[in-house]
C-alpha cells in the first residue's frame, strides 16, 4: 500500500515529478494557456454583418478595426491613463515606503506594513463606492471646498474638457484618484521591501567617501531599488489597463479598453471584435513583462 | 585491544563517486576499498572534499555511488533507500525536528516503527539516560545548548539499536573544553555499547583520541588504513605524514646528506634530540647526525618548538619538553642563531611515497 | 539618512490618511439615517440599516455564493500551488523557471485577459456557465498564492531534517506527513486565507464567466445603481470589509511567526 508506493516512487523520481507536476501544469494549460490561444485565434475571425454570427476564416479585420479612430481613442485614453496612475502611485507611495523602511522602530514598522495591508485587501468594490460617495456633489470633497471657499477652482476643474465632467463622480479626474487609490498599495509594498533591502553599509559608504544624502540617494539608492519600483508598477499598470468597473462607476460614455471589450463579446456577441481588443493590452503587458524582467523586478515580486 | 579480525560490518568494493562529466568531472571518490570491523570504533579522516563525508554518505544511503558496490553485514545495499538500511546517523548540523519535543525526537524512530507506547516511553527515557539529558524530555529543541542538542541527535540514533552508528563531524560546533569531553564520552558509550562507531571528521587529534583504526583521505582515495600508533609512527606517504602531527619531510640533495639516497623521508619532531655542536654522539649505524643552526624558537608551555635551518639544506622542525634548568636530566636550551647538532635514530626515519 | 525628516513624515502620514479615509467614511455612513446616503455629514446615526440589509434575501444568496466559490477555488489552490512548489523544489527539469512565470501571469496579465478566454473558450465548447465556471476562473489566480508561500517555506526547510527522518526509518510519504507537513502548516494557512480574500473580491474575472450567477460583488455592482439602495449597500460594504481583513490579519500574523522561529 502506501509504503509500496513510496519506495516505487523513491526509486523512479520521474514519476514522482510527473505526479507533482501534472495536474498544476494541466491545470493552468487547460484552463489558461489554451483559452488564451483561443482567444487569439479568435481574434481573427469575423462577425458577418448580415447574420451576427462568427465567421470562421482568418482574416486581418478586427485589427484593421482597431486601427480605426474611436478604437484608437480608447486604447490611447486607457494607455495614458495607465501611465499616469502609475507615475502617481510612484509619488505618492515613496515617503510612505521610505519611511516604513528606513525610519520606523520594530513596533510601528509592523503597524505600519499592517495598515497598508488591510486596505490592500478591503473589498475592490467597496473602495470604488467609497470614492462614488466622496467625489459626488453632496459628498464630502465637495464639502471640502466649499468650506475653503475654492468652490470656483473646482467647477474650473471640472470644466476643463478631456478630464472634466459634470462632477468630480463622473469624470476622468474621479477615474483617476480611484485608480490611485486602489493600486496604491500595490506599488508600497514593493516598494519598501526593495528599500529595506539597500543595505544601510553601503549609504554609510557612499557618505564616507563624500557623497552628500541627495547624491547618495541618486546614485546609490535610486538604482537598487529600481527593480522593486518596476514590479510595483507591473500591478499599476496592467490593472489599470483591463479595468472596467471603476470608469463605468465614476466615468461618462467615453470607453476604456476594459469596457469595450465587455461590451463588444456581451451585448454585440462580437467576441472576436472583442478578442482583438485584449491583444492589445496581452502585447502591451507582455512587452512591459519582458522589460521588466531584464530589470530584474520579477526577484522582487 | 581489538580481537583478531571479526566479522565485516561495512565493505567498500572498488566504489566510486564521480559528478560531472568530460572536463567537468569530479572524482568525489575514486575506486576506493576497505573493510569496516564488527564493534570497532573507525574513522575516516582527511581534508574538505577528500571523499570522507560522501564514503560516509553512501553508507547511510542519502548518496549512491557510480560504481563498485557496498555491503553492510554481507548484504549488498547499494540500491537500498537509507529507511531500509541498518544504520543510523548522527549528522552535523544535528538535524533536530523543531517542532518536537526532545522526547518526540528521541522516540521518533520507535514512532515508526510503531513500537508500543509503553516500550517507547521506556526505551526513551533509557536514551536519554545514556547521554545524561534525563528530565529534559518535554522540552523544544530551540531552548537547549549546543551542546545539550548534540546529545538528543545522538539519543535519537542509538535508541533504534542500530548496529552501524555514523557519526558526520559532530563535534565541530563546540567549543574546545567541551569537544575534549565529549570525545572521552563518546569513546565511552562505544565501548560500553559494543556497536561499531564509523566516524568523520578533519581533525587529526580526535581522530587519534578516539579511534581504533583511521582511514586517512586524500582527494577521493584512501592513503592509509591502521591504527593511530602505526599511521603516527609509520607514515606511507608524505600526505599522512603531514596530515598526522607535524611532519618534517627531506628530500633530494638534503636527503642524500643525512640518509644517503635522495628518496624522501620523514620523521618526527620529538624523535630528534639537539645538542651543542661539540657534543656529538657516537656515529655509529644506529644514530645519524648532521649540523644546523635555529631559525626560530617558539614557547609553548610544556614544550618548545625549535626550526632549524640544516647546514646541508632543507629545514626540521624540533620538539623538545621544557624540563627547566634544575630538572634531572636537562637539555640545553637553544636561541635562534646558535649552531646545533640534531642526532636521532635511524629507526625512526621512514621512506615516504 | 538626514532627509528633512519631518517633511517625510507629514507626507508619509498624508498618503496613509489618503488610504483610510474612505474605509473610514464607508463605516461612517453604515451608520447614517438618511436614505440618500450620500450627503455629507450625515444627518444622524442608526442601525436600522443592518436589519434591512440582513433580511435582503438576494444578499444572502450573493454572499452564499462568494463563499462556497471563494472555498472550493482555495482549495484547488492548496492542492495545485502545493505540488508545484513541492515539484520546483525537489526537482531540475527543463523549463523550470517557466513555470513560475506561467502561474504568474493569471495574476499579472489584466483580468480581462482571462475573463475573455475562458468565456471564447467556454462559448467554443458549448459548456454552460455555472458554479463551476466560476470556480475554475478564480483557481487560475489563486494558485500562484499559495505557490509563492510555501515555495518560500520549501526553501527554508533543512535537508538535513527529510535526511535525518529517512535515516530513522521514515519512508517519503511518511517523512511528508510528520515532518514536511507540519512545517509547511502555517505557509499553507496564510496562502489559503490570502487566496481566499483573493476570490472573495474578485470581480473582474467573474463577470465574464458567471453567467446568470451572482456573486457578492457583482450584486454590489448592480446595486450601485440603484440609489434607493444605497444604504444596503453601505451595511454589506462595511460588513465586506471585516470579513476579508480579519482573515489577512491572522494570516499576517502567522508569516510572521514563523517567520521568527
Amino acid at each position: 500500500m502506501l509504503a509500496r508506493l513510496s519506495n516505487y516512487l523513491y526509486r523512479h523520481p520521474t514519476v514522482l515529478l510527473l505526479m507533482l507536476l501534472g495536474p498544476p501544469l494541466l491545470y493552468m494549460l487547460g484552463f489558461y494557456v489554451a483559452p488564451l490561444a483561443v482567444l487569439l485565434v479568435n481574434s481573427f475571425y469575423r462577425l458577418d454583418d448580415f447574420t451576427g454570427q462568427v465567421v470562421r476564416e482568418v482574416s486581418l479585420q478586427q485589427y484593421a478595426t482597431l486601427l480605426q479612430g474611436a478604437n484608437l481613442d480608447i486604447f490611447g485614453r486607457t494607455a495614458l491613463m495607465a501611465f499616469v496612475v502609475t507615475l502617481a502611485c510612484v509619488v505618492l507611495a515613496f515617503p510612505l515606503a521610505y519611511y516604513i523602511a528606513r525610519h520606523a522602530g520594530p513596533r510601528t514598522k509592523a503597524a505600519l506594513y499592517l495598515s497598508v495591508l488591510l486596505p490592500l485587501w478591503s473589498s475592490y468594490l467597496v473602495k470604488v463606492y467609497a470614492w462614488k460617495l466622496l467625489l459626488s456633489q453632496e459628498g464630502i470633497v465637495n464639502w471640502v471646498f466649499e468650506k475653503l471657499g475654492l468652490q470656483g477652482v473646482l467647477t474650473a476643474l471640472l470644466a476643463v474638457p478631456g478630464i472634466g465632467g459634470p462632477s468630480l463622480s463622473i469624470s476622468n479626474i474621479g477615474i483617476f484618484i480611484a485608480f490611485v487609490y486602489t493600486w496604491l498599495p500595490y506599488m508600497i509594498l514593493p516598494m519598501q521591501a526593495a528599500l529595506e533591502r539597500v543595505p544601510n553599509s553601503l549609504l554609510e559608504a557612499s557618505g564616507d567617501l563624500g557623497a552628500r544624502p541627495a547624491e547618495t540617494f541618486r546614485t546609490v539608492t535610486l538604482p537598487l531599488i529600481i527593480p522593486g519600483v518596476v514590479a510595483g508598477s507591473i500591478f499599476t499598470f496592467s490593472l489599470t489597463l483591463g479595468d472596467f468597473v471603476i470608469p463605468a462607476i465614476l466615468g461618462n460614455s467615453s470607453f476604456y479598453i476594459g469596457q469595450a471589450v465587455l461590451t463588444f463579446q456581451g451585448s454585440s456577441g462580437n467576441v472576436p471584435l472583442a478578442a482583438a481588443f485584449t491583444v492589445v493590452p496581452i502585447v502591451i503587458m507582455i512587452l512591459y513583462l519582458i522589460g521588466a524582467k531584464r530589470v530584474g523586478a520579477f526577484d522582487a515580486l | 585491544m581489538s580481537a583478531p579480525a571479526t566479522s565485516t560490518a561495512v565493505r567498500f568494493q572498488t566504489v566510486s563517486r564521480r559528478f560531472g562529466a568530460g572536463e567537468a568531472l569530479v572524482r568525489a571518490v575514486d575506486e576506493v576499498s576497505f573493510d569496516i570491523f564488527d564493534g570497532e570504533f573507525f574513522t575516516m579522516l582527511g581534508p574538505s572534499g577528500s571523499g570522507k563525508t560522501t564514503c560516509l554518505r553512501m553508507v547511510a544511503g542519502f548518496d549512491q555511488p557510480t560504481s563498485g558496490t557496498i555491503f553492510l553485514h554481507g548484504h549488498d545495499v547499494s540500491q537500498l533507500p537509507p529507511y531500509e538500511r541498518d544504520v543510523n546517523t548522527v549528522f552535523q548540523d544535528y538535524a533536530l525536528f523543531p517542532h518536537m519535543t526532545v522526547g518526540e525526537n528521541v522516540g521518533y524512530g520507535l514512532m515508526i516503527k510503531r513500537v508500543a507506547r509503553a516500550e517507547r516511553e521506556q526505551r526513551i527515557k533509557e536514551a536519554l539516560e545514556l547521554v545524561q539529558l534525563v528530565g529534559l524530555d518535554k522540552r523544544r529543541p530551540s531552548q537547549l545548548s549546543g551542546g545539550q542538542r548534540q546529545r538528543v541527535a545522538l539519543a535519537r540514533a542509538l535508541i533504534n539499536r542500530p548496529r552501524v552508528l555514523l557519526l558526520d563531524e559532530p563535534l565541530g560546533a563546540l567549543d574546545l573544553k567541551l569537544r575534549q569531553q565529549v570525545q572521552v564520552e563518546l569513546k565511552a558509550i562505544q565501548r560500553r555499547l559494543g556497536i561499531t562507531f564509523v566516524y568523520v571528521t578533519h581533525d587529526q587529534e580526535e581522530a587519534l583520541t578516539m579511534s581504533d583504526r583511521i582511514a586517512v583521505f586524500n582527494r577521493g582515495r584512501i592513503e592509509q588504513i591502521g591504527p593511530p600508533e602505526e599511521l603516527y609512527e609509520q607514515p606511507a606517504t608524505a600526505f599522512v605524514a603531514g596530515f598526522i602531527g607535524v611532519s618534517n619531510l627531506l628530500s633530494g640533495e638534503a636527503a642524500q646528506a643525512v640518509s644517503g639516497s635522495t628518496h624522501t623521508i620523514t620523521i618526527r619532531p620529538e624523535k630528534i634530540s639537539l645538542s651543542a655542536p661539540s657534543i656529538v654522539p657516537s656515529a655509529n649505524d644506529a644514530h645519524i647526525s648532521t649540523r644546523g643552526r635555529v631559525a626560530d624558537k617558539i614557547y609553548l608551555g610544556m614544550y618548545s618548538r625549535y626550526v632549524v635551518a640544516l647546514d646541508h639544506g632543507g629545514e626540521l622542525t624540533v620538539v623538545e619538553q621544557n624540563r627547566g634548568s634544575g630538572a634531572p636530566m636537562p637539555h640545553p636550551v637553544f636561541k635562534p642563531g646558535d649552531e646545533v647538532a640534531l642526532t636521532w635514530s635511524r629507526e625512526h626515519m621512514r621512506e615516504v611515497l | 539618512m538626514s532627509k528633512s525628516l519631518p517633511i517625510l513624515r507629514a507626507a508619509a502620514g498624508m498618503t496613509l490618511a489618503f488610504l483610510f479615509l474612505p474605509l473610514v467614511i464607508i463605516l461612517l455612513y453604515a451608520f447614517n439615517t438618511e436614505e440618500a446616503a450620500f450627503t455629507f455629514p450625515p444627518p444622524g446615526l442608526t442601525l436600522q440599516w443592518f436589519g434591512v440589509a440582513l433580511q435582503r434575501q438576494d444578499f444572502w444568496n450573493a454572499f452564499g455564493l462568494s463563499l462556497r466559490v471563494a472555498a472550493i477555488a482555495t482549495a484547488a489552490a492548496l492542492v495545485l500551488g502545493t505540488l508545484a512548489a513541492a515539484a520546483v523544489y525537489r526537482f531540475n527539469f527543463f523549463g523550470k523557471e517557466t513555470i513560475s512565470f506561467l502561474l504568474l501571469l493569471p495574476i499579472a496579465l489584466p483580468g480581462i485577459v482571462s475573463g475573455i478566454a475562458l468565456r471564447a473558450s467556454l462559448g467554443l465548447a458549448d459548456i454552460p456557465f455555472s458554479f463551476w465556471t466560476i470556480v475554475i476562473g478564480h483557481a487560475t489566480f489563486c494558485v500562484v498564492t499559495v505557490y509563492n508561500n510555501v515555495l518560500a517555506r520549501f526553501r527554508r526547510l533543512s535537508r538535513s531534517q527529510i535526511e535525518a527522518s529517512m535515516d530513522l526509518g521514515a519512508n517519503g510519504i511518511q517523512t511528508f506527513r510528520y515532518i514536511i507537513l507540519p512545517e509547511l502548516a502555517t505557509a499553507l494557512l496564510a496562502g489559503g486565507m490570502l487566496a481566499f480574500a483573493l476570490s472573495f473580491d474578485e470581480i473582474i474575472v467573474t463577470t465574464f464567466t458567471a453567467g446568470q450567477e451572482q456573486t457578492l460583488p457583482i450584486w454590489m455592482f448592480s446595486q450601485l445603481t440603484r440609489p434607493r439602495q444605497r444604504p444596503v449597500t453601505n451595511v454589506v460594504a462595511f460588513l465586506v470589509i471585516l470579513l476579508t481583513a480579519l482573515p489577512i490579519l491572522w494570516a499576517h500574523r502567522l508569516t510572521q511567526k514563523s517567520n521568527e522561529s
